[in-house]
């Protein structure tokens, strides 16, 4: 028991080093798949019907393959076909991103959907242009309205990220492993690394849930109340 | 009063077809300033879509739109700028619903005028005081009730100095304790000299407001005159059916 505290102890300041890489790949992941999501979004929409055709495929194929497999045909096929010469850090926001983007762009289409186009078409009968319409009317209600879906995609991928193990990414699960197989203590090191990862996504899904609180239309959800 | 005045809005000829169906069988008429042009007919006789032809919200398959002497329909022409011009109301309200009442009325002068934060924030005040709605400035569409949120969309359209107010019937989506509200607004604003074009089934209002009636069935102009004309004196025996009908509805029990 006491050699179990004793390897804790000494493994988690090099843990807690692998958390930082982990919130940084997934901070990049997301930041990354909501840069693309958010146009994939609004193209599926409002795009002509070879932008949707294309977007449509994008999100099927990022959609129907596991991450893993996604990462092993990027980081030692694709990456390395191209010539690119990308950190194990760098490939692993990349894949990740890529792949969170077609989720995220799938949150926000429904979002905008869910609006019902009377908000597009006041937006124009002021004079609006499509772009102003989307950028003042539009956006801001559908990422309000995605907060909740947003927020169930940070877990994800928070918890996806473990496969970057296996390209050898110095994250928690890679640390983790590394400790475990040199102490002989795998239950202990491995509770450690759950419970890690059990703080992160409580701490960012809470994070999210003040940020929804916070932009909250007044008067929603609760109809009827109104004076 | 209005015979002499300009003719603000023309429309020739509009035809639009979705599908098999024609919706839109070659509609003219012509609005002059200051004057209030109510369009009744039953549903699904081409209304709404008349009137989003004429600010292109739907785009006619064929014929012409004018706004004070520019075509409307000129393929060279920024359709936008057309449309600061030509304010609409529709049914269902369509506030911005993460907008206060108050940002609702100034987003327009802001984003699309370009006026600056502080005159567009005390026209709008303005706005929603005419409509007497000073007091709901700062609350969110969710928080008000149906008639006030028309009124609100309503001070939306005038925000925008428009030579032409289009609505969709107005009162369509309000409870009937709601709607004497939103058409006393109308009225004040066809005797303060707006031009407007109402679809509407309100025919009190109809009556008492409208410098001329048209009645439109199937896509077509049925039948077009002064309230008097219509009401009593109407050219067809549809006319004269449909008003019948239509009074008796929405004359004796307005909670349909």
């Amino acid at each position: 028991m006491e050699e179990s505290w004793l390897a804790i102890y000494e493994a988690l300041p090099y843990l807690l080093k692998g958390s930082a890489v982990t919130i940084g790949l997934v901070a990049g992941a997301l930041a990354l798949g909501l840069i693309l999501g958010i146009p994939m979004a609004i193209n599926q929409v409002y795009g002509n019907k070879y932008i949707k055709i294309i977007i449509s495929f994008y999100v099927w194929f990022f959609r129907g393959i596991p991450v893993l497999v996604l990462l092993f045909l990027f980081y030692f096929g694709l990456f390395v076909l191209l010539g690119l010469d990308l950190s194990a850090f760098k490939a692993g926001i990349l894949v990740l991103g890529l792949r969170s983007a077609a989720y995220q762009s799938q949150i926000f289409r429904g979002s905008i959907q869910s609006l019902g186009e009377g908000q597009m078409l006041a937006s124009l009968s002021l004079g609006m242009s499509k772009i102003q319409a989307i950028w003042n009317i539009i956006l801001p209600q559908a990422i309000r309205i995605s907060l909740p879906g947003w927020s169930n995609e940070y877990s994800i991928i928070l918890k996806d990220s473990a496969v970057t193990y296996a390209i050898g990414l110095m994250e928690i699960m890679t640390r983790g492993k590394f400790i475990a197989t040199r102490t002989f203590k795998p239950m202990p090191i491995y509770l450690i690394c759950a419970l890690i990862f059990l703080i992160l996504t409580y701490g960012g899904v809470k994070l999210l849930s003040e940020l929804e609180k916070k932009v909250r239309i007044p008067g929603f959800g609760n109809k009827g109340e109104g004076n | 009063m209005q015979e002499d005045q300009p003719i603000v809005l023309k429309i020739e000829n509009i035809h639009k077809r979705y599908g098999e169906t024609e919706v839109l069988k070659g509609v003219s008429f012509t609005v002059k300033r200051g004057e209030t042009k109510v369009i009744i007919g039953p549903s699904g006789s081409g209304k709404s879509t008349l009137l989003r032809c004429i600010n292109q919200l739907t785009i006619p398959d064929q014929g012409r739109v004018w706004l004070e002497d520019e075509e409307v329909t000129h393929i060279k022409k920024d359709i936008n700028l057309f449309r600061q011009k030509i304010g609409m109301v529709f049914q269902d309200f369509n506030l911005f619903d993460h907008l206060t009442a108050l940002r609702n009325v100034e987003i327009g002068l802001i984003k699309v005028k370009g006026m600056n934060k502080k005159q567009a924030r005390e026209r709008a005040y303005n706005e929603l005081l005419r409509v007497g709605l000073k007091d709901q400035a700062n609350l969110y569409p969710a928080q008000l009730s149906g008639g006030q949120k028309q009124r609100v969309s309503i001070a939306r359209a005038l925000a925008m100095d428009p030579s032409v107010i289009l609505f969709d019937e107005p009162t369509s989506a309000l409870d009937p304790e709601l709607i004497g509200e939103v058409l006393e607004v109308i009225k004040n604003l066809a005797l303060s000299g707006m031009t407007m074009v109402v679809v509407t089934h309100e025919m009190g209002f109809a009556r008492s407001v409208a410098n001329e009636i048209i009645f439109i069935e199937n896509g077509m102009i049925l039948d077009q005159g002064s309230p008097y004309d219509l009401f009593i004196n109407p050219k067809h025996e549809r006319t004269k059916k449909f008003l019948y009908k239509i009074t008796e509805l929405y004359g004796k029990s307005k909670d349909e």
